[in-house]
């Protein structure tokens, strides 16, 4: 054996008997790897499924002929827009004592999205969402319920109060033709509103939307998060009309909007929350909706003012929906059709001051205290004049038209 | 009853392991495969759900699409740790130094504003940086500062209000290790000559370090996560990545891309830590902890 030999070399013979793998390690990388194996068949297989609501309860063959009444109803709505008096509210209890159903009203919906992010899961499950009345303003979220058959179709038999009293603006809707699903709660306008700052740094009072990109209020203007909104007002102020925009329009729209962020004019994009921003005096001039600014007066700041700009506002309806599996289905068409009555009609627009879907009501609300006012607001209660001034959105056709519209005007908000 | 002892550990260990699977290891999984997926086509607006497509290539469209507002929100929480650790630090030593008998009082104190919901604080300082508020119209009014002053909107105010909902995740740990810090060693230290500048720097600064690691840790990662303070506080350039998957998610209703984004987010910030333990040294802090 020569002693040279490398067969015999300590440390080589050290090196080559080294533990590479225990077994306890083989088995071990073993149990691993048959896991992950496991886990890939799991995740082939795995994929949400496409919903489908439980066979016969499909809203699509809702039989109203059968529906009892419960006498509750589980209403969710958004804030500030009920009557409210001394912490009840009159119409609810009027409308408890003429039929007996108690209601249980929420104001939890803040936001379109977020509340039908919160809702769509249990529609997609076939469940009951634990609401018999929800409003959402027409859009992508109302059109992904009536085309994803999450709707309970409206009975217009049991709806005589909307077909004698209803305005024309609300009937046959492009969202919803017929009105199969929803009937309006309240409209609104998407117009501009302003505090005396704006009026001093422009030297005039801002009239059109182009005062949004004026670079006097450089880092005091107010817009819309909501790119529904904010698209919308950037075709208006190139004078496309957005319910017939296509996305060439829509591109056109993101350049302005995006020119005007880069010269620093906005001073962010804001949810509901724009009216404390205007309050605050952080913005001096900033989109907004008709009926907030009626409220800010009179809550301490009658200084600000709504203006209906030179090219137009948007036109928005906030609609009543039955959603799939809501638990009172009558007492919900019972109440919508309660409040097309134009005595309850008028005691809410006296109060919420948005647009009232029933035009009768003006001449019951000019009687009402304080509602002298409010009956002669074209605001509340829109004239010809008015209406000519008045934009409606763009429909989605689709999921992918929706995400060719969010992926142009998202990049802004996000930037 | 020799079967009982060996069980016992997992026995004990069991519901805490249990409530990580359910309500940690599972969502996070089934995150992981949502952001995988991709959507099945529509017709219209009706759902058609998901179908599990492997599709690695979210990852890469979710950076490309969004990494600026990921280094910002980086670069946030950086300077909002390095903020708050220049602030804290002082109080802290203050405290577990010359505290007495009172640090009980002082670090309820530091607690105190976390009795009011989160939110509302953020909302009380976007009161207090308006331009027209309280504060800085009479600032602006006795010339201390610039006429056309404002701060809302611009990243200052979104690092300060993160900075202020992140002082006390800061403070603590920092007062916890400087509270454990032997009071013989620092004694020791100046019997031997040092100055008191030296006795900081050489004996209760390295002392900490495991303080410092863990409210940085505290700091850090809500801090890049956060998007309530860009809400209220923000502007039209603050954007954190906390924001855009709020919109992914909600808005959107993109989950694959959500999903991708939060992993990315999560899986980048476990790398970072990781390396910062090292370089800290990791030996010392599971020495210390």
């Amino acid at each position: 054996m020569d002693p040279e030999d490398p067969r015999l070399d300590q440390a080589l013979l050290r090196g080559l008997t080294q533990r590479r793998i225990s077994r306890r390690d083989a088995l071990r990388y073993a149990g691993m790897g048959l896991g992950a194996a496991g886990l890939t068949a799991f995740l082939a297989s795995c994929g949400v499924g496409s919903s489908s609501a439980a066979g016969s309860s499909s809203p699509a063959n809702f039989d109203w002929s059968v529906q009892q009444l419960n006498h509750q109803l589980n209403f969710a709505n958004w804030p500030y827009y009920i009557d409210t008096s001394h912490g009840t509210h009159p119409t609810l209890d009027t409308f408890k004592q003429q039929t007996g159903i108690q209601v249980n009203y929420k104001p939890v919906i803040n936001d379109n999205q977020a509340f039908y992010a919160k809702i769509s899961p249990e529609l997609q499950q076939g469940k009951s969402t634990g609401w018999d009345i929800i409003v959402i303003t027409n859009g992508a979220q109302l059109s992904e319920l009536i085309d994803n058959d999450w709707l309970i179709p409206l009975d217009m038999s049991l709806l005589p109060n909307f077909t004698k009293y209803a305005s024309d603006s609300i009937k046959n809707p492009s969202y919803d033709p017929g009105n199969k699903f929803s009937v309006t709660w309240q409209s609104g306008f998407t117009g501009l509103a302003y505090s005396p700052q704006a009026t001093q740094a422009l030297g005039r009072e801002p009239t059109s939307l182009n005062d949004l990109w004026e670079p006097a209020l450089a880092g005091h203007v107010g817009m819309m998060s909501d790119n529904t909104e904010l698209g919308s007002i950037g075709l208006l102020k190139l004078g496309i009309e957005p319910s017939t925009s296509t996305p060439d329009d829509w591109n056109k729209a993101a350049e302005v909007l995006q020119q005007q962020k880069k010269d620093g004019i906005p001073l962010g994009y804001y949810d509901q929350g724009y009216v404390n921003k205007l309050e605050n005096g952080d913005t001096w001039l900033t989109q907004a909706w008709s009926g907030d600014i009626f409220l800010a007066n009179e809550s301490g700041y009658p200084e600000l003012k709504f203006v209906v700009p030179d090219e137009g506002v948007m036109f928005w309806h906030d609609n009543m929906l039955i959603p799939a599996g809501a638990e009172d289905p009558l007492d919900a068409i019972t109440y919508m059709n309660y409040v097309y009555d134009p005595q309850v009609a008028a005691a809410l627009a006296n109060y919420i001051w948005y647009v009232t879907p029933v035009p009768d009501a003006k001449s019951i609300v000019a009687g009402l205290p304080g509602g002298k006012a409010v009956s002669e607001s074209p605001l509340v209660f829109p004239d010809q004049a008015m209406y000519a001034k008045t934009h409606q959105y763009y429909v989605y056709k689709g999921t992918s038209d929706l995400n060719e519209w969010n992926s142009i005007f998202d990049p802004i908000i996000t930037g | 009853m020799r079967l009982a002892r060996r069980l016992a550990p997992y026995g004990l260990t069991g519901p805490g392991a249990l409530w990580l699977v359910v309500f940690f290891l599972i969502p996070m999984f089934a995150m992981l495969v949502l952001s995988l997926e991709t959507p099945l086509p529509t017709v219209g607006f009706k759902q058609a759900g998901y179908q599990f497509t492997w599709h690695f290539s979210q990852y890469s469209q979710a950076w490309s699409q969004y990494h600026v507002q990921f280094v910002r929100s980086l670069v946030y929480a950086g300077i909002v740790t390095a903020v708050t650790l220049v602030i804290g630090y002082p109080v802290a030593y203050w405290i577990a130094f010359k505290g007495g008998t009172q640090k009980t009082t002082y670090l309820f104190l530091i607690l105190l504003p976390f009795f009011v919901s989160f939110v509302i604080r953020s909302l009380a300082w976007q009161f207090l940086l308006s331009s027209d508020g309280i504060v800085f119209s009479n600032l602006e009014r006795i010339h201390v500062l610039p006429q056309g002053f404002h701060v809302l909107g611009t990243p200052t105010a979104v690092i300060s209000g993160i900075a202020y909902n992140s002082l006390p995740f800061m403070v603590l740990p920092l007062y916890v290790s400087l509270e454990k810090v032997d009071r013989a060693v620092v004694e020791a230290a100046s019997d031997l000559y040092a100055s008191s500048r030296e006795v900081f720097l050489k004996v209760i600064l390295p002392l900490s370090i495991p303080g410092i690691f863990a409210g940085f840790l505290l700091t850090f990662i809500p801090a890049v996560g956060d998007y309530v303070n860009n809400d209220i506080l923000g502007g039209t350039n603050t954007t954190m990545i906390g924001n855009i998957v709020q919109r992914e998610f909600l808005n959107d209703q993109n989950y694959p891309l959500a999903s991708a984004l939060a992993f990315i987010l999560m899986i980048g910030l476990m790398i970072g830590i990781l390396i910062y333990a090292r370089v800290l040294g990791t030996r010392q802090i599971e020495e210390y902890v």
